[in-house]
């Protein structure tokens, strides 16, 4: 059983910006961490923070009861950027478990499979359906399906893409490297014809 | 099972590199186990690799496949590499010393500080002659694109990933979509690699090349030094792509042949005999495909707070409610009130605090060679600070025997350490909050060059300009009659 197993619901985050970059997920200087624990304090740091520290009120994570919501909506191309996995890291340490957004960086979205954040990609349309929704009554609870490939608000629903094989590993608890370890004979098979 | 090495359709030097490496073929519901040809390591990536390794008992399969370098957060100051670790940062020591610890344990190579060959790792990889043709790279860093320009399929991984590789010298991968990128023509003098990948990216969009790997081909690309090839392919990433390759030439045998890792003597014809079937066959079939006219590109240099928000120099910083659609509108009027330009204004002119040179994307001899023919003669201008920091120790002893530090010293320049310094600054080389800077490196994202900071990206040459200067300058009215 993982979360994944069946559909859950709960609350967004809305941060209309598109080209989101790894960079402002986590800045670089939060990386000379040696473990991946923590660094949800440090999510969106120059974004969330004045100069001095304190919280900018206005910013979408600062908002009351931020950190009890599972789900950050955001726009085109979300985790561009550097490859860094502290982006995933940080914001499943904050309590992040799923990603809606019109597309997402390459590497993000690997990095995120396999750290149990879901990205979901939905398309235009359908985005700014759910952006509207949103603005209008953020308290919306939203489903994600990911069985079913659904992300659900009421009666509206929409399909989104995801590798049957990053599906079969959230919904399995499957980890990518005990499925590569079992390809040993694979490995040692090509080595001897290529290497 | 291996698969047919040599399907008869006509194939993409990408789909050559791919269908070699192929451990088990991708099917529906699980991806290719792709072989990896060599793994580039360094301290920000990969503690957390090897502290999962540990924690299932397992051990590095391919030490000899592993290469490891300390360039993210070691200090540039002269001086400071030769002997113990002046690292101010307790953090960032820590980070070096795991690193070093890592590499003894399971027997990895390490070009850590005092080093004669160490350097950033993009920088060192294809200069030590570990990059080679037909390979696959990876590296726990986007930029790892930039060995592509050896025609290597190379591309950048998560940490979760540079655990795969070291335990199983393998990844799952999904076989990517190919895009052709034709710059064709003759570049004008004094246009530089980086302008042309600048154009590209603002052509295609820091989105664009998702989900592709680009094949950088045409006559200007067949004309480019392998320094500027790598230059081209490293910012691959800045459009979306996770890869860029240049097919292997003539270009690319002169510049490996000899160097320290290549293959020497008999496995060298074997080797070239294998390289020359690289390059895509005609009739190979391209998913996508761009062109760029070289003769009409112009110093590029960024306005934004994204590499694709780019332009020739000499144009007007653009009017958000001139563009076409809402999402472009929104995002370029929020980057202008983040770098505080005013549209519609020139961006020549406008002063700059610092400069620099320095970077994966424009470290190599030839881009200190740019930046010099342009400084040579004249002053770093009152109130600018310029660094430069070569991508290697033996780029700086390279810049060193031509006497480039000279002219950099003696126009009140920062001659540096080899490290990743300004570019990330994650090692004390930084902006103060609010600075502008025209640095050759990859990102002008928010904050990238320190809290604040404000990034224009553009050329060796650009940069220099605006040393000598103290403000965003053409290159090409300060470069007259020193081209050759
Ligand atoms: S120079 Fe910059 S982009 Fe290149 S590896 Fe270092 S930090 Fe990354």
């Amino acid at each position: 059983m993982t979360r994944w197993t069946s559909p859950w619901t709960g609350r967004a985050t809305l941060l209309a910006a598109d080209d989101v970059d790894t960079d402002q997920i986590i800045p670089a200087r939060f990386l000379k961490a040696t473990t991946r624990d923590g660094l949800g304090a440090h999510l969106f740091a120059d974004w969330r923070n004045q100069a001095d520290g304190t919280p900018k009120s206005d910013f979408p994570l600062n908002r009351p009861g931020a950190a009890s919501r599972p789900i950050l909506v955001a726009g085109r191309n979300f985790g561009c950027g550097s490859s860094r996995e502290h982006a995933p890291w940080a914001l499943t340490d904050f309590g992040i478990s799923a990603i809606v957004a019109k597309s997402f960086g390459d590497i993000f979205r690997s990095n995120a499979l396999k750290n149990g954040l879901l990205p979901i990609a939905i398309d235009g349309d359908d985005w700014a359906a759910m952006a509207q929704t949103l603005e209008q009554a953020p308290e919306t609870e939203l489903t994600v399906d990911l069985p079913a490939r659904q992300l659900r608000i009421g009666t509206w629903s929409t399909t989104f893409p995801i590798d049957p094989f990053a599906r079969f590993c959230l919904i399995e608890g499957v980890d990518e490297l005990g499925f590569l370890l079992q390809q040993e004979a694979a490995i040692q098979a090509f080595e001897e014809q290529h290497v | 099972m291996p698969v047919d090495p040599t399907p008869n359709h006509p194939r993409t030097l990408v789909e050559k590199i791919w269908d070699r490496h192929i451990v088990v073929p991708e099917r529906d519901d699980t991806p290719a186990v792709l072989y990896v040809d060599l793994h580039l390591i360094h301290e920000v990536t990969s503690p957390q690799a090897f502290a999962a390794l540990a924690a299932r008992g397992l051990r590095v399969r391919s030490p000899d496949r592993t290469i490891a370098t300390a360039d993210h957060s070691i200090p540039t100051l002269p001086g400071t590499h030769a002997g113990t670790l002046p690292i101010a940062d307790s953090a960032a020591r820590a980070q070096v010393d795991r690193l070093t610890t890592n590499c003894r344990e399971y027997g990895i190579r390490l070009y850590g500080q005092g080093h004669g060959q160490q350097g950033i790792v993009h920088v060192i990889g294809p200069e030590q002659g570990f990059t080679q043709p037909g390979m696959t790279i990876v590296c726990g860093d986007s930029h790892t694109s930039t060995h592509g320009a050896l025609g290597a399929l190379a591309f950048g991984i998560g940490t979760s990933e540079v655990s795969h590789v070291l335990a199983t010298q393998c990844l799952l991968q999904r076989k990517p979509r190919f895009m052709e990128v034709r710059i064709e023509g003759a570049l004008p003098p004094g246009i530089a690699a980086k302008d042309v990948i600048l154009a590209v990216i603002a052509q295609v969009g820091v989105a664009g090349g998702a989900g592709h790997v680009f094949e950088y081909r045409g006559r200007a690309v067949e004309a480019l030094t392998v320094d500027q090839r790598l230059t081209l392919c490293n910012m691959s990433i800045e459009a979306g792509a996770r890869a860029g390759l240049v097919a292997p030439d003539d270009t690319t045998f002169e510049y490996l042949s000899g160097r320290a890792e290549a293959p020497k003597g008999a496995a060298w014809d074997t080797a070239l005999a294998r390289w020359r079937t690289l390059p895509s066959d005609d009739g190979a079939r391209w998913d996508r495909s761009v062109t760029i006219d070289a003769a009409r590109l112009a110093p590029m240099i960024t306005y934004g707070t994204t590499p694709a928000m780019a332009m020739p120099i000499d144009w007007a910083i653009p009017e958000p409610d001139q563009l076409p659609n809402h999402a472009d509108r929104q995002a370029v009027s929020q980057a202008l009130r983040y770098m505080a330009l005013q549209p519609g204004r020139p961006l020549i002119g406008h002063p700059v605090d610092v400069v620099f040179v320095g970077s994966c994307t424009n470290s190599r001899i030839d881009d200190l060679r740019d930046a010099a023919r342009l400084v040579r003669g004249r002053s770093v201008a009152n109130g600018v600070r310029m660094l430069v920091v070569p991508g290697s120790q033996e780029v700086k002893r390279a810049a060193e025997a031509e006497g480039l530090h000279h002219t950099f010293i003696g126009a009140g320049a920062e001659w540096r350490e080899p490290g990743c310094s300004m570019c990330i600054a994650m090692n004390g080389d930084m902006l103060e909050p609010g600075q502008y800077a025209v640095s050759t490196s990859n990102r002008n994202f928010e904050g990238r060059q320190g809290r604040g900071s404000r990034t224009f990206l553009a050329s060796p040459a650009t940069a220099a300009a605006a040393a000598v200067t103290g403000r965003v300058t053409d290159p090409r009215t300060l470069l007259e009659g020193r081209f050759s």
